[in-house]
């Protein structure tokens, strides 16, 4: 299980009069991530999701509050050993080794995780198996295409074979069928009993995979909840019309309801089922950063 | 902590055997261009004041800023890894103890500068230079490198862009290869940059292996400040790495 409490992470900046001032990137955020779920951090860039897997995954310290591992705490040195042990971390940006090839890139995780060499073949070829890349394991990181880089970012972050694993926007900019198939990857780890925590800012992807979605939105937690409750409690049809040019939208709970109510409109509307797109927009009240 | 050492070593290991062929015949260009400009060319033409020939006085000095150049830049990827490819996140994700990252990389850097010194070794008696090697002398050598290896380590950990990175080649490296002792005696130099000039732990590592290597007397002085720098620099470097991982 995962604590997190009150965390605040602050950066130093430049105002707009070129004096140094304090930009609060997270801001009081609270989190309970149960083991074995599939947990999203959904928000816009600048969220703050980034920021906090970092604070999460020890690659920055937070300026304030607590992140606690099954008890143990990232603040107690002692402990921070046995957590780092504990996760595994899929980066938004591919921060491979540009010199070592694939394999090699692979060994040097299972090193830095003290497995012993019967472990680390063993492991690395299964890895490789998994994530369908058999055939590159002596090629150069740089040959990869983009698809081929998340999925070794992945067997990378599990040579380990870590309790919880950490991705940050692991589908970027990746076209749909290499999306999928990493959705598939991240859902076998959950059926394995991996805790998940994904940061996204596509709606989709929170809403295919995660059991719970926090959402978030300039630095701050606006809302926790399964995509289900948060479609549920808004209402699970929407209704869609134009007035000038904005999109205006009206939820309801039955598509009767729903019916009734664009009888009521004198302009064109067009009726669906709500998703997390739209409880997102109802929550943050933007679009422009989606 | 051992064993993290061992891995970090290892991977820089395994990229020095990826370009073993390229580093060693890379390495051997400047100190043929030093051998052939100032031993034979330049060389004929100097008498030393202890009337030993130029090349045999030139040798130690090719050494010593050979050593520092090639350790220093071995270990400058580090700036990369830290700040383009983001790729020693992974080494601060790691339950690696962070001074097992600095010594890893000292360690590897260390190796090359030795490897680039022995090509020079060779170099020097093709060329028909004279000169001794004691276990002291390499000690020597090892402890230059390592020190020019954690000043890179240091720079690495501090410098923001690629361009500051070349600064401390062009301000820092290149003046002292020329001024500490490695062409020329320093009591050439006007008292206050002489001063200054010693003080620096390239002065010491020159008149050391010319000394050592000509089998004169040495000031064990000259060992135990290369020692305060290695511990000094370590630190500094090392620190920096502890507080990129906080």
């Amino acid at each position: 299980m995962i604590e997190v409490k009150n965390l605040r992470k602050t950066f130093p900046h430049k105002d707009t009069q070129n004096k140094t001032a304090e930009k609060v990137a997270v801001e009081n955020l609270s989190l309970t991530i149960g083991t074995g779920e599939i947990f999203g951090l959904l928000g816009p860039n600048g969220a703050g999701k980034t920021t906090t897997i970092r604070m999460l995954t020890m690659l920055s310290r937070p300026t304030s509050g607590e992140i606690i591992y099954d008890g143990k705490r990232i603040s107690d040195l002692d402990d921070v050993r046995a957590i780092k042990q504990m996760i595994g971390v899929v980066p938004q940006n591919l921060n491979f080794d540009q010199d070592l090839t694939v394999g090699e890139n692979l060994e040097l995780h299972a090193r830095l995780y003290h497995m012993d060499a019967a472990e680390r073949r063993a492991r690395i070829s299964e890895l490789l198996e998994y994530v369908e890349l058999q055939g590159v394991i002596n090629d150069g990181v740089r040959q990869l295409s983009g698809g081929m880089k998340r999925r070794l970012l992945i067997a990378r972050a599990l040579i380990h074979r870590p309790e919880i694993l950490f991705l940050d926007e692991p589908t970027v900019a990746l076209d749909p069928q290499v999306r999928w198939r990493i959705w598939e990857l991240v859902r076998k780890l959950a059926n394995d009993g991996a805790t998940v925590l994904i940061t996204t800012h596509y709606i989709e992807e929170a809403e295919e995979l995660c059991d719970r979605v926090a959402i978030m939105n300039k630095g701050r937690l606006i809302d926790v909840d399964t995509p289900q409750n948060f479609i549920s409690r808004l209402g699970r049809y929407v209704v869609e019309w134009r007035e000038d040019v904005h999109r205006e939208f009206r939820f309801f709970d039955s598509r009767e309801e729903a019916r009734t109510f664009i009888g009521s409109l004198e302009t064109t509307a067009s009726i669906r089922k709500s998703n997390l797109e739209d409880i997102f927009i109802e929550l943050t009240g933007r679009k422009e950063g989606l | 902590m051992l064993q993290d050492i061992w891995t970090v070593f290892w991977r820089d290991w395994v990229v020095l055997k990826h370009r073993m062929t390229a580093f060693i015949i890379s390495r051997m260009v400047a100190p043929l261009l030093y051998l052939v400009a100032f031993g034979w060319g330049l060389g004929r033409s100097i008498q030393t004041a202890s009337g030993a020939s130029y090349i045999d006085f030139l040798v130690p000095g090719i050494l010593a800023l050979n050593s520092m150049n090639i350790s220093f830049n071995s270990v400058t990827p580090v700036h990369a890894e830290r700040v383009y490819h983001k790729s020693i996140e992974e080494y601060i994700i790691a339950p690696i103890r962070p001074y097992a990252y600095v010594i890893g990389k000292v360690l590897a850097a260390v190796l090359r500068g030795m490897i680039s010194s022995a090509i020079i070794l060779v170099l020097a008696f093709a060329f028909g230079a004279h000169f001794t090697i004691t276990p002291l002398f390499l000690l020597v050598l090892i402890l230059n490198c390592a020190i020019f290896a954690e000043i890179g380590f240091a720079a690495a950990m501090f410098l923001s862009t690629y361009e500051q990175m070349g600064q401390v080649n062009t301000y820092i490296l290149l003046p002292m290869s020329f001024l500490c002792g490695t062409f020329f005696s320093t009591r050439a130099l006007p008292d206050a940059l002489r001063v200054f000039i010693e003080c620096l732990p390239l002065t010491h590592t020159s008149y050391l292996l010319r000394g050592l290597s000509s089998g004169s007397e040495v000031s064990l002085w000259s060992v135990a400040i290369l020692l305060l720098y290695l511990v000094i620099v370590f630190f500094i470097g090392g620190n920096a790495f502890v507080k990129l991982r906080q």
